[in-house]
C-alpha cells in the first residue's frame, strides 16, 4: 500500500502492533489509543510506544497532554464513507495544536484526500492510489470556503485582503 | 440576486474538472461502483429505475431568467424536454446519460449553477421562504444568511462523510413558509434590541420517524452562527449513529441523547472553540452578501391599480387566479404570484423546456429578472406590479401554466413514487392525479380553501405526506399497492404531524374517501373562512376519520 508525504512516496518505517501482541523493545511502533493509554497510566508495563492509532470512536481529548512526546497520530478510516476522522483531525491540528506527523490508514482513497488534507492530515496509506494520484488530488482545488487545519486560507478571508 | 466572484466561479471551475475525472475513471473500470457511488451522490447523480437522474442545486430556490432558460435548453438537449422541480427547491432531471452529465455541469457552471451536495451524506441544499424580500412579515431576507450557509457548507472538509444527509432550512418570518421544524437544521432569523441572530432548532424530519425538531437555542446572535453551525455539525459527525441509516439522521441522535443532553453537548462544543479555530467571518463579508440581496428597484405605485381592477371585474377566470395566487407584497402596488406547476393531469412539479422559457421571458419583461422555486414545486415571480398582472396570467394561461391552485387541494406536493423511484412501494403521481380530478372544478376548489394534502410512495417520505393537512403514503402489501390517509399534519409554525387514520385504501377507494373528508369539513364549518385544518383542530379527528370510512 502506497505512503504518500510531503510530495513523495516514501518507505513505511513504521509498524502497528494489535492489542495483546508483544511490543518490540525498539523501533517505531504505534499502538491503540486504549493499550497507549494503559502503558502511559501504569496498568500494562512495557515500552511506551511514539505512535498512536485512533479508531473512529476515540475521543481524540484524551491525547491531549502526550501530545508532545508523540511522532505519529494514525487515523484510521474503517470504511470510505466513515467521516469521523475528520474530525477527530481538525480536533489534533486546530484545537490541541498536535503538531507531529497525521497519518491516514485504512479505506483511504484518492478522492477523500484533498478534505483529509484540508482537515489536517499529511501523510496518506492508500488503498491502491500512488504518487501521481494523490498529487493529482491535492491540487484539484485552489480555493477553499471555509477555514480548516490546512491548504488555502478562506475565500471570505482573500475577499478582504487577508 | 447573488452573483459569482473570481473564487466562487473557480471553485466550480474546479468541480466540473474534478467530476469530469470521475466520471472518466469510472467508465474506464479504475473506479469501482461502490467507490463512485459516494462521489456521484454528492454531485447529484442518482441511478434510478431507468437511468441516471442529475439533480441540480438551485440555492435557495433563486434563479435569474439566464439560469432558468439553460435549465430549458438542458431539458431539451439531454432529457425528454422538461424537468422536475423538486421540495428542496432543486430540479431534477430524470433521463440524462452518464458521459453527458460533464458537459452539462459545463453548461451550468457558465451561469453560476451546479450540483454540488445535492445529493449524499452531506450538507444539502439550504432551503428557505420563497416569498424572501418580498413578504411582508419578514424582519430582513433571508437569502443573504443563506448564501452564506452555502458557502460555508460547500465543500466543508470536515462534514462531507456524515452519518447521513443533511438538510438546512431558513425563516425571517413569523409565518414559517420553510418548514423549518421539520429540518435537520431550522433557523428562524429574528432581531433582539437591535441585533440580529438565529432562533436554532435541530432535529426535525420526516421519513419513517417523523420529528418536530427541539429548540436548541433561542438567539445566537450573527456573528456566531456559522460556529454555532460547526459546533452542531461535529457533534452530529462524530456521535451520530452509523450502524444503522434508518437510524442515522440527526433527529435520532437528539432523541436517543434526550434533547436537554443533546444540547449540552453542543453547547460544551461551542464553548470549547479556540479563538483561531473560529470562523470569525468578517463584517465586510456579510455587508458585501447582502448587497447583492437589496430590494428591487420598484417605482413608487398606488395601492390600486384600476388596471388590475378592471381586469378582475371584466374576466372571472383571471379574477379567481388573482385571488388564489397572489401573496401580499411589502411595497404597495405589487404582488407575488405563483406559478402553479399544478395544472391537471401533469406529474405534479414538472415544467416544460417551453414553460421554462415563458416563466424566464416574463420575470424579465415584468419581474426585476427574479424567479424563485418553492418547496411545494411551483415557481414564483415575486415583485409584479398589480398593472402588469392581466399581461403576465395571459402569458401564464397561454403556456397551460394559469392554474389558480396555489396551497388549494389540487396543489399537491408529490413525490415521483414507483413510476421513477427505486426505494418507491407504491405509485405517487397517478393516485394524485385521479384526486386532482374530483377538485377539477375551479369554484368547488376556491371554495373549499386552503388545503394541503402531501403524496408519498413510500415511508421515506419524499412527498412531506407526514405534515400535510391530508398525507397520503402508498405502502406495498403483499404486491398490491394500499394507501394509508394521514390527517392533522403542518408544516408551518405551528408544525405537526399527521396521524395515520385507520387500515389503508386500495388506490381506488382513495378519491372517494378525500372526497368525503372534504364534504364533511365544508358541512361543519363555521364559516368558508374556517380552514380545513383549523375545523380539524376544533372537532378532532375521529368524525373526520369516521367520514373517510363511511363509503357504503
Amino acid at each position: 500500500m502506497p505512503l504518500v508525504k510531503d510530495g513523495a512516496e516514501i518507505a513505511n518505517d513504521w509498524s502497528f502492533v494489535p492489542d495483546g501482541a508483544v511490543l518490540p523493545d525498539a523501533g517505531k511502533v504505534s499502538v491503540s489509543l486504549g493499550r497507549f493509554l494503559a502503558l502511559k497510566q501504569g496498568q500494562e508495563n512495557g515500552p511506551l510506544p511514539d505512535g498512536v492509532r485512533l479508531g473512529p470512536e476515540d475521543d481524540p481529548a484524551a491525547l491531549e497532554s502526550y501530545l508532545p512526546e508523540l511522532s505519529l497520530i494514525e487515523i484510521d478510516f474503517p470504511r470510505y464513507t466513515d467521516g469521523r476522522g475528520y474530525s477527530q483531525a481538525q480536533l489534533l491540528r486546530r484545537r490541541f495544536g498536535y503538531a507531529g506527523e497525521l497519518r491516514a490508514v485504512g479505506h483511504v482513497l484518492r478522492d477523500q484526500i484533498f478534505y483529509m488534507h484540508r482537515s489536517g492530515i499529511d501523510a496518506y496509506e492508500t488503498r491502491r492510489a500512488g504518487l501521481s494520484q494523490v498529487l493529482e488530488a491535492l491540487a484539484e482545488f485552489t480555493e477553499a470556503y471555509q477555514p480548516a487545519a490546512s491548504g488555502p486560507a478562506a475565500v471570505f478571508r482573500k475577499r478582504h485582503g487577508a | 440576486m447573488y452573483r459569482y466572484d473570481q473564487f466562487d466561479a473557480q471553485i466550480v471551475r474546479e468541480r466540473v474538472a474534478q467530476f469530469r475525472g470521475q466520471v472518466t475513471r469510472r467508465l474506464s473500470g479504475e473506479l469501482l461502483e461502490d467507490e463512485f457511488k459516494p462521489l456521484r451522490l454528492q454531485n447529484g447523480v442518482y441511478l434510478q429505475l431507468h437511468a441516471y437522474m442529475l439533480r441540480i442545486a438551485i440555492p435557495y430556490g433563486q434563479l435569474s431568467p439566464r439560469q432558468l432558460r439553460r435549465l430549458a435548453e438542458i431539458a431539451r438537449d439531454y432529457d425528454k424536454g422538461y424537468g422536475h422541480f423538486t421540495t428542496r427547491q432543486n430540479i431534477q432531471f430524470n433521463w440524462v446519460a452518464l458521459k453527458d452529465i460533464p458537459d452539462v455541469l459545463e453548461k451550468l457552471a457558465e451561469v453560476e449553477m451546479h450540483a454540488i451536495q445535492t445529493s449524499g451524506n452531506c450538507i444539502r441544499n439550504t432551503t428557505t421562504d420563497h416569498y424572501a424580500g418580498a413578504a411582508q412579515d419578514e424582519v430582513l431576507d433571508p437569502r443573504a444568511w443563506c448564501e452564506i450557509i452555502r458557502q460555508w457548507s460547500t465543500f466543508h472538509p470536515e462534514f462531507a462523510f456524515l452519518p447521513r444527509k443533511f438538510k438546512i432550512a431558513v425563516t425571517a418570518a413569523e409565518h414559517d413558509r420553510a418548514a423549518i421544524r421539520v429540518h435537520d437544521v431550522g433557523l428562524h432569523i429574528r432581531r433582539q434590541g437591535g441585533e440580529t441572530g438565529f432562533e436554532v432548532h435541530v432535529g426535525g424530519g420526516q421519513g419513517r420517524t417523523p420529528h418536530i425538531a427541539a429548540l436548541v437555542n433561542p438567539f445566537v446572535p450573527e456573528a456566531r452562527i456559522l460556529d454555532y453551525l460547526e459546533a452542531i455539525m461535529r457533534v452530529y459527525n462524530r456521535y451520530g449513529r452509523r450502524d444503522n441509516k434508518y437510524k442515522a439522521r440527526i433527529k435520532i441522535l437528539v432523541s436517543e441523547l434526550g434533547e436537554a443532553e443533546y444540547i449540552r453537548q453542543v453547547e460544551e462544543e461551542f464553548a470549547a472553540q479556540r479563538p483561531d479555530e473560529k470562523i470569525d467571518l468578517p463584517a465586510e463579508e456579510i455587508a458585501r452578501i447582502h448587497a447583492y440581496f437589496a430590494p428591487p428597484p420598484l417605482g413608487a405605485k398606488p395601492e390600486v391599480s384600476n388596471r388590475f381592477e378592471a381586469a378582475k371585474a371584466a374576466d372571472p377566470v383571471f379574477a379567481r387566479w388573482a385571488r388564489v395566487n397572489l401573496h401580499p407584497h411589502k411595497t404597495p402596488g405589487y404582488a407575488s404570484v405563483t406559478v402553479s406547476l399544478k395544472p391537471l393531469g401533469v406529474a405534479p412539479g414538472d415544467a416544460t423546456d417551453t414553460q421554462m422559457e415563458v416563466v424566464a421571458d416574463l420575470a424579465e419583461k415584468y419581474g426585476y429578472g427574479d424567479i424563485r422555486v418553492s418547496h411545494a414545486q411551483n415557481l414564483i415571480l415575486p415583485h409584479i406590479a398589480l398593472d402588469d398582472l392581466p399581461a403576465v396570467h395571459a402569458a401564464l394561461d397561454a403556456a397551460g401554466l394559469g392554474a389558480a391552485n396555489e396551497s388549494r387541494i389540487t396543489d399537491m406536493i408529490v413525490c415521483p413514487g414507483l413510476d421513477f423511484c427505486n426505494l418507491a412501494n407504491a405509485r405517487s403521481i397517478p393516485v394524485a392525479l385521479e384526486v386532482q380530478k374530483l377538485f377539477a372544478d375551479p369554484a368547488y376548489e376556491e371554495d373549499i380553501g386552503k388545503l394541503h394534502i402531501n403524496v408519498s410512495g413510500c415511508i421515506n417520505a419524499c412527498g412531506h405526506h407526514h405534515v400535510g393537512h391530508i398525507g397520503i403514503l402508498g405502502v406495498d402489501r403483499k404486491g398490491e399497492e394500499f394507501y394509508q390517509i394521514l390527517l392533522g399534519g403542518r408544516a408551518d409554525e405551528k408544525a405537526a404531524l399527521g396521524e395515520i387514520v385507520g387500515p389503508g385504501l386500495k388506490a381506488d377507494d382513495v378519491p372517494g374517501a378525500i372526497h368525503r373528508v372534504v364534504e364533511f369539513y365544508r358541512a361543519r364549518r363555521t364559516s368558508p373562512a374556517e380552514k380545513f385544518i383549523d375545523t380539524l383542530e376544533r372537532l378532532g379527528h375521529q368524525p373526520f376519520q369516521e367520514a373517510l370510512y363511511a363509503a357504503g
